[in-house]
This record gives C-alpha cells, structure tokens and sequence, in this order.
C-alpha cells in the first residue's frame, strides 16, 4: 500500500478583485498570505465573498484584477484543472454513477499516475479516513458522514499543493460536526496540508483554524489567530461575528504609551490604547466578561432574565446602553427589575481600533 | 502532482487536426461526389486521377483548379508553431492566422467561383473571364473546413478564451459555425431571395409589389366580396387555434390535477398520440367522418333530409383538425405549470377569505400566466407552420404554408414570392415570439420554492368543475373516435362508399414477395418507408448530439455573447418547416454547397428543425445535475472534454434517450419542411401519404398511417420501458441508509 504524502505550498493574493458581469463586486482588491502547512478558515458571513475567494484559490473563478501565486507559481492564468489544487465541496459532488472506490480514483486517472498504482493509493486514501471495506459501495450507499470522508480521500490521494473545502460541515447533523471537524484537523496536522477552510459558522472556525480571515463586503475585516481575534477584535462586526459582543460607546481621556484611560459612565478604566487618539471612541465587552455586583459600577436595572440551562442570560438597562450579559451562576443572578452595579474586570473590555 | 512541461516539437491537438487537414486536401475526393454523400462508387472509378473523384491535391498537380493552392499554405502555416509552448504568444498567433484565414479563404473561392465560373460580375471585370469552373464542396472540403475551424478554435484557447480550454472553445466553434450555415445562410438568403427579380437583379420595388399582392393581404372576405389574403387566414387561423388549445389544455390540466378524476395517467398518454401522429392524418379522420361521404355528415343529412354539404372544407376542418393535433401538446404544457402552483399559495388565499372560485380568479390563474403564455405561442407556431391539414382540409381557404408550397412546386414557379410569403410566415411567428417575450417581462413566477410543501391542491369551484368536465369529456371521446377511424377506415374498401372489409390497402403498400433473388418488397410504400427509417436513423443520433453539447455550453459555459448564441439555437424553434424548406432548397441549390435532391438535405434539416427540442431536453436534464460535480471533477484534473465524457454524458441517459427518440419520431412524421426537399430518389413516408391524398387514394394513404403510428408506438414503449426500468434500479440504489446529498443543490 502507498503512502500518501504531501506537497504543501503557500498561497498568495496581491490586489485580487473579482467582478462579475453586470457589476457586482464579489472580492475587493484583496491581499493575503497564506503559509505552506496550514489550516487557514475564511470567515464570514453569507454573501461576503469568502466562497468566491475560495473559487479563486482554485481557478474555478479567473481573478479581474491581480494576482494568485501557488508556491512560487503564478497561477493567475491557469485553469483548474492544471492548477493542482483539490476541493471538498459543499456537496461533496460524489459522481453518483461511480463507486466509491471509482470516485477516490479519479483524479488519478488524470495526473499522470501509473495505471497499476491507482488501487494502491485509492486504498491508502480509504485507509487515512477510516473507509477501507467500503470501495464498491454507490455513494448513494453511504451515510452523508461516510460520503463527506470518501470526498476528502478523493481529494487527498492526489497528494495537491492546496486542498480547499467548502463549508465542509454544513449538511451534517450537530454531533457528527464536532467528529469529522477534528478529523479533519487531525489529517491536516498529521500530512502537514496546506488548508483553506470555508464557513460561516464562527466556533466551527476557532476551533479548526491556525488562523482566521474573517470576510465582509467582499474585503478583508482581519486576518490573525482564533486568540487574537476574539480577544482583540480590530472592528465592531469582528468582535460581534466572533463570538458575541456589547459595542459601547466611551472616551478615551488620556494616552500614555500603550495604555490609555478610558471614560465609561462614572468609571475610568485602564486598556492598552491599540492606536486610539483621545476622544470618543468604542469598546467591545464579551457578554461573559461583564462584572455584576452591588459595589462601584455603572448602575443598570435589569430588563430580561432567562434560564437557559448552562447559564443565565440577562439584559440591563443604563446609561451606557443594553448590555447582554451570561452569568454562569444561574442561582446567583439577579431578577427582572433589580439595581445591580455593572463593572469591567481586567482582560474584559478592549478598545476598538477601526 | 502534475507540472506543465515545456513542449518540443508539435502540440498533439494541433498535430490532430493538421493531419484532418491533411487528408481532406490530399486524400479525400475535393468535389461533391455526383451519387451521393453515401455511395462510396467512386473509389474504383478513377480515383485519385478521374476530375469527379481527385482530391485538391492532385487536381492542383495537373493544373486544374489553381485557385485551391493557397489551401495548401494556409494548411501548412501551423508548422510554424513547431515547439512553441501552448502559451505563448507565438502559438496562439500562428494558429489563428492559419485557421482564421484558411477558413475565410475556402468560403470565399466557394462563393466567388460557381458552376459558371465567376458568380459576381465584378469580379469577372476585375479579374478577368474564367475559363474553369466549379461544383459543390464534397468530402475534402469539409474536413479542411473542420481542420481549420478547430486550429482557429485552439488558438483562441491558447490566447486564453473561456479558461483557455480548447475543447470548450471547440465546441462553442463549431456549434456558432453550424448555426450560420444552416440556419442564418438560409433565412438570409429568403430575405435576398425576396428583393430579387427573376432576371437576377435587385430591386425594392419588386419587393413592395409581391408584398403588397392582394392575395397576402386582401380583405375581401370582410366587405362579403370573396376570399381574403392568406396573411389574414393564417392569423386568423393561428390565433383561433393558439387561444383554444390553452383552453382546451387547460380544462384536462385543471380535471387532473384539481379533481377526484383518478386517471390521470390515462390522460397523460394520450399526450403521446400528437406526438407519433403524422400532422395531417387528423385531417384524413376528419375527412372520414364529416367529408361529403363522411359517417357524420351522411347520418345527419338523412334524419334532416338535407343534402350534405362540403362544409368542413375550409376554416372549420382545418380548425377542427388542428385543435386535435396540439391540444396534447397544450396540455403536455399546462400540467407542468398548474401542478408548480404551490398548494400553499392557495392556502394562503382561502386563509385570507377569498372562497374557491375568487382564489382561482386572483391567485391560481395568474400564476399560470408563464405557462398560457408558452401554450397560445406553441399552438401559434404550430399551426401557422402546419402544412398538411390545410392542404388535405383547406379548399378554398389558403394559408401562407400551402400558398408557399405552391408558389414553389405549382406552375407559377416564382422563388421570389415564395420569399416574400416565408418572410410574412416568419414575421408572425417572431412577431409572437417576442410578443410572449414582452408580455411575460420581468415578473417573477417563480412558485416552486424547493421548501417543502404540504398544501393539498384545492378542489375546482363548483361553477368552472361542471362546464370543464364537460368539455373534457366531449372531447377526449372524439379524440378516440378519431383515432378509431383511422384504424378502421384503413381496413374498409372505399370508405362512404363500400364498407366491405378489407386488406387490400396494406397489400398493395407493404407486399412482400419471394422471387428467385429471395426477399422482394413489392409494396408501393416500402421504398419511401425505407429511405424515412434511414433518414430519421440517421438524423436522430447527429440531433441529439448537437442539441446536449449546445446545451452545456448554455449551462454550464460563460461566454462573451452567449445571450446572442441561445438566440441563434433557438431561432428555428420559431421559424416555421415551410419557411426552412424553402430556405433550404435556396441557399443550397448552388455550389460551395450542392445538397437539393440528396439525403443529406433531409437529413440536415432535420437536425436543425429538431434542435431546440434537443436543446431544451438537455438544458433541463442538466440543470438538474449540480454544477459542484463538474467542478469537482475540473479541480481533480479532468479537463473539459474527460468532464463531459465521464461525469456529464454519464448522468444525463435518460436525456440522451428521450432526445434520440423524441427526433427519431419528429423525422419520421415531419412534413412542413421535408415537402420541399424530397426528391424521386429521397421520398419520405409523410410525402408519399400526401402524395396519395391529393390523389384521392385515401385508403393506402391511412393504412400507411396507421403503419406508421403502430411503428412510432411502438419506438416511444421501447423507449418508455428503457427509461422506466433505469428508474427502478435508481430507486433501489437509494435506498441505502442516506439519502443522497451529492444530489442536492450545492451552494451557487
């Protein structure tokens, strides 16, 4: 039986735009670098561009303007077929007229590969997602699971310098999600792929990627690891895409250095100044790194409690705004219409820089 | 892993067609061979060295000809490309000087030099008299033709059209370069052929005098002073029977979707008849039973003790017999439409207290518009290009499709006029075309939404149930009455007249003899039967093949002018057969292409009066498939052609079928166009029949019919059950643990 290897390569946009006829912009001027060996998410939400970047990536769009380079080549012209790079779609796009095992063979009919090798690696590619007794089954045959594994084997055995996948997840049920995401994580570290992974479902991301590029109206909103973009999201769809956030507005009073002072209702609070001038500005809280208490805070009454199992789940009113709040002690928290102090204990709130 | 490797020597795709041209110049005969497209004579009749038989090779070596030596340059220039990578700049040039102008050059000797030599005076003046001359384009021509049009093709692949896929841009090619030769060279020479007086030379004023002739647009009828113009018997016709079939359409729609009647599938095969029915043996029935000896007629002219009459001759028989032939077809349209009104929407209307009769009023109906629409414009179209019920049926009632055939074969002999009336004939059925096209416009009728829908389809108010029932009713037993004369009226002596039971007809049409050579077909039918069977054989694969690659490139294809080229396909769906036999017989009486009287005429307008239906079937067999498997199969390294080949062809069977045997049978009941194309040698089955009506030999001409409906039964249930199984197997594949996602529309 033959090993399956890998080519990993990098990719790199520089000012890719891609227009469609009749005008509409689908990816703006974009430019990123994505290194060799790596599981990169596009993030983003319907309609972003994120799919179309993806389609990009593998020449099943032609960029307008700029250009894609693979590795060292410039792969701007080149079409799919010849650009050697593999998708797991949506779909899974499993030729239903083939086997399993006619499916997983395919690609290699097409790229040069000795004729008596093909079993080999088709059974090598079966054995990598756990499906080896299951080649002469119709793809009809098998569970959306076992069908969405034969896709990535299909894609693998080609060994591609770039394997794309499609909001792979997305026609699974919400168990089987967790499974086939670490698996994947679990081939891709363990082959040392180079992965461009689409969603638009933001935990699925954090928990897959090395980085995150999250996407919106068709440019880039940040690009940077699941840590920092939860905890310093550049911008207010950022910090409310990742994970939910309260956006408050506030003052900057003073910088020194890195630190500044910041303003919010009665208190002054101590943050790194991400680049911020004084004036106004606006932070983004986490709504379980909210403090609620009876001491020194910003007074709030409370508008909605709801028991939510794990949690509680609490609206406040006050001057700064709503804030939604999550209690993990769901006997501690307060009840509709109570005065409770709100506070902003250290790592809570940061300052929006955009 | 694959890494495009720098090239030496020559690019196989390029070497492919080279060595196509190659043979087409050197090997294979340059002219039209005089027996036929078929015979293969010539082999042993001289060849390579007898004039008829030479390839341009030789013909150029011994001198004749000398105008084809620049071919040679043209086929040669690609040489220059030797090494040059796939890529480059020098590649993509090369080949599209070489295809581009070798293709340009073999058109323009073709037209410049004909049978007479030079065919434009300002030429002969400039160039001087030719003292040779020549014949249509035979085998050689063409594979030059191809030759070149394919390297032009993969030059512009090169230069990065479409992906820079060579087999995309192939096939874009050579579907844009069949299109214009057989059906824009066509329609464009009715439009020259209409300002043209007979002695050759142009002229509006000829023009305006043959369209203005009283006899197109005469309103005599109305004043009580005699006939009116066809134009307005035509329009007047269509309009009756485009408006009556949606109703009539509708009526069995509503009944089996909208009612407790519970043979639905009963009605839905009855949708096959217009199909395997030769267009006028409607007419013959009609004839049987309300002609002056009809069953209908006599019976009524006895209790009323009045002498029969012809009525039915004229507007009645003819609306009668058409009404007939494309209700099915009607209602083949309607059901579709009325079973993709969302139950919910109904729903929602009776919910919002609107009773049953308001619901249909305000919300069923006009959501029906698309599918009225499309209706009206087919009943329209039908029976304005209709040709043999209003010759069997019309008597004193002309219409433009018989006024053109007469003007052609009758003793006026006027190319012109038979012109200028397909030009009238195509202006109503564009007019309508785009009449639908506008009136449908930019509403959305989009009702099926791909969400589930558990609504149950309301009941038909009361008020509209009993008058639709009742039509229905009435005119599905007339319909089987109809088809029962056919059948008996083939068994009986002489119908109206002896009633005696008989298989004289079938015996003198289809009579098989033993002689001393063994198998002798001694019926009178069997050779125009024959010569249809082949035809359609022939045509029916070439029809399906053109119709399923033009429509993936419609599908799947983004291409600069694509509107333009779907327009182009779809043009002859609106050109009515009188219109493209006339065209025909036109544009390629003549050199460079000489195909009056041959099989190939019939054969090629086949393909292209079938080609939308090909077109249509493969278009919505393949947006049924989801585009992810393509583009799986582009991101797994097959490139366009090992895509189709493997994953598209594949999946799209019972679309290949139902399209080879959907214009095996059009070829074989075609009549409208094959009218103008048959030749002593090139009968077809549907000629002959006619042939036989205008002789009043009714008998033979229904017994053949019914031959041919018995064989065109019995091609659809062969074809029925090819598919039918399929489909059980299919289900017994599904019916694993899942149901089958790759199936499901992916993400756009």
């Amino acid at each position: 039986m033959s090993e399956i290897g890998t080519q990993a390569a990098s990719i790199r946009f520089a000012g890719v735009s891609k227009v469609y006829p009749g005008g509409v912009t689908a990816v703006d001027d974009i430019s990123l670098h994505i290194e060799a060996g790596t599981l990169v998410t596009l993030l983003g939400p319907s309609g972003c561009g994120k799919t179309t970047t993806l389609r990009l990536i593998a020449g099943l769009e032609m960029a307008s303007t700029g250009h894609i380079a693979i590795g060292d080549e410039d792969v701007t012209l080149v079409p799919a077929t010849e650009r050697d790079v593999s998708m797991v779609f949506q779909s899974y796009a499993l030729f239903p007229h083939m086997t399993v095992a006619e499916n997983v063979g395919y690609g290699l009919r097409f790229s040069g590969h000795p004729k008596a090798d093909i079993p080999g690696r088709v059974a090598a590619g079966l054995d990598l997602v756990g499906l080896a007794d299951y080649t002469a089954r119709l793809p009809s045959e098998l569970s959306g699971g076992q069908q969405q594994r034969v896709a990535v084997a299909r894609a693998l055995v080609l060994e591609p310098r770039v394997l794309l996948f499609d909001e792979p997840l997305s026609n699974l049920d919400a168990k089987l999600r967790r499974r086939v995401r670490e698996e994947i994580r679990e081939i891709q570290g363990k082959l040392g792929l180079t992965v461009v992974y689409v969603t638009h479902d933001q935990e699925e991301a954090l928990a897959v990627s090395d980085r995150i590029i999250v996407m919106n109206q068709a440019v880039i909103a940040q690009d940077g690891t699941p840590r920092q973009l939860y905890e310093a999201p550049e911008s207010a769809f950022v910090a409310d895409f990742i994970g939910e956030a309260n956006v408050l507005d506030c003052e900057v009073v003073a910088v020194e250095g890195a630190r500044a002072r910041v303003q919010i209702g009665p208190l002054t609070l101590d943050l790194p100044a991400r680049g911020r001038a004084a004036g106004p500005a606006r932070l983004a809280v986490r709504p379980d790194r909210v403090g609620l208490g009876s001491g020194e805070g910003v007074p709030g009454r409370v508008r909605r409690a709801t028991y939510v199992g794990r949690h509680m789940e609490v609206t406040l009113e006050s001057e700064i705004g709503e804030i939604f709040v999550l209690l993990a002690d769901a006997d501690a928290a307060p009840g509709v219409g109570d005065e409770v102090a709100i506070s902003f204990p250290d790592g809570g709130p940061v300052l929006l820089p955009g | 892993m694959k890494t495009p490797e720098g090239r030496t020597g020559l690019d196989p795709a390029v070497g492919l067609w080279l060595a196509v041209g190659a043979a087409g110049y050197a090997l294979l005969p340059w002219y039209a061979i005089e027996d036929g497209f078929f015979a293969f004579g010539w082999l042993f009749q001289g060849y390579p060295f007898a004039a008829e038989a030479a390839p341009a090779l030789f013909l150029n070596t011994a001198g004749a000809k000398p105008w084809l030596w620049p071919l040679l340059g043209f086929l040669l220039l690609p040489l220059a490309a030797w090494g040059a990578a796939r890529n480059s700049m020098r590649f993509s040039v090369v080949l599209l000087a070489a295809g581009g102008g070798g293709f340009a050059y073999l058109l323009a000797q073709g037209f410049a030099i004909g049978i007479g030599g030079w065919e434009y005076q300002s030429l002969e003046a400039l160039l001087g008299p030719m003292a040779d001359r020549q014949f249509g384009m035979g085998y050689g021509a063409l594979m030059l033709a191809a030759a070149f049009l394919f390297l032009f093709t993969t030059g512009l692949a090169a230069r990065g059209a479409i992906n820079g896929d060579p087999f995309v841009v192939g096939a874009i090619g050579l579907v844009v370069a069949i299109v214009a030769i057989f059906i824009f060279w066509p329609i464009t020479r009715i439009l020259v052929q209409a300002i043209q007086e007979n002695d050759g030379t142009y002229s509006l004023v000829v023009f305006w005098d043959k369209f203005t002739d009283s006899k197109i647009w005469g309103l005599a009828c109305l004043s009580g002073g005699g006939s009116c113009g066809v134009a307005w018997n035509s329009l007047a016709l269509a309009i009756l029977v485009g408006l009556l079939t949606t109703l009539l359409g509708l009526a069995f729609a509503l009944v089996v979707t909208r009612s407790a009647f519970r043979h639905g599938r009963f009605l839905k095969a009855l949708t096959v008849l217009p199909i395997i029915t030769p267009p006028f043996v409607i007419g013959l029935a009609i004839i049987l039973l309300f002609g002056l000896s009809g069953t209908v007629t006599q019976i009524v002219a006895e209790l009323t003790g009045t002498p029969a009459t012809r009525w039915v001759y004229g507007l009645p028989g003819v609306l009668i017999a058409q009404l007939l032939a494309l209700t099915p077809i009607a209602f083949l349209v309607l059901i579709g439409v009325v079973e993709g009104v969302s139950p919910s929407m109904e729903e929602a209307a009776q919910t919002l207290r609107a009773d049953r009769w308001q619901t249909f009023r305000t919300v069923s109906l006009p959501l029906m518009r698309p599918g009225l629409a499309n209706a009206f414009l087919l009943g329209f179209i039908e029976s304005m290009a209709d040709f043999g019920n209003p010759l069997v049926l019309g008597g004193n009632f002309d219409v433009l499709s018989t006024e053109i055939f007469f003007a052609i074969v009758g003793a006026q002999y006027d190319q012109g006029r038979a012109a200028v009336l397909a030009l009238v004939l195509l202006g109503f059925t564009l007019g309508a075309f785009w009449a639908q096209r506008f009136w449908l416009g930019r509403k959305s009728y989009a009702t099926v939404t791909g969400k589930g829908d558990s609504g149950i389809p309301s009941r038909l108010p009361a008020r509209l149930a009993i008058p639709v029932y009742g039509v229905v009713i009435f005119w599905t037993l007339f319909t089987l009455t109809i088809y029962v004369m056919i059948v008996f009226g083939s068994f009986v002596e002489l119908w109206g007249v002896d009633h005696t039971l008989t298989f004289k007809h079938y015996l003198t049409a289809f009579s098989v003899g033993w002689t001393e050579h063994g198998l002798h077909l001694s019926g009178s039918a069997w050779d125009s039967f024959l010569t249809t069977l082949e035809v359609a054989a022939v045509a029916a694969p070439l029809t399906a093949a053109v119709g399923l690659i033009t429509a993936y490139l419609l599908v799947r294809q983004h291409f600069w002018g694509k509107n333009a080229f779907e327009f182009g396909t779809m043009l002859s769906f609106a050109i009515p057969g009188t219109v493209i036999g006339v065209s025909y017989i036109l544009a390629f009486n003549v050199p460079p292409l000489e195909l009056t009287g041959t099989g190939v005429i019939l054969v090629l307008s086949f393909i292209f009066r079938n080609m939308p239906v090909g077109v249509r079937a493969g278009v919505a067999a393949m947006s049924q498939l989801d585009r992810s498997l393509d583009e799986s199969s582009l991101t797994l390294g097959a490139g366009a052609w090992s895509t189709f080949r493997l994953v598209v062809l594949p999946l799209m069977r019972p679309a290949i079928l139902a399209a080879l045997v959907y214009s095996f049978v059009r070829a074989m009941t075609a009549i409208s166009a094959v009218i103008f194309l048959v030749s002593a040698e090139y009968d077809t089955a549907t000629s002959y029949i006619i042939g036989r009506v205008e002789n009043n030999d009714y008998g033979l001409a229904i017994a053949y019919s019914t031959v041919l409906i018995v064989v065109m039964l019995l091609a659809v249930g062969a074809f029925q059950l090819a598919v039918g199984e399929r489909r059980i197997g299919r289900r017994q594949g599904e019916s694993g643990p899942a149901a089958a996602p790759a199936r499901a529309g992916g993400k756009p």
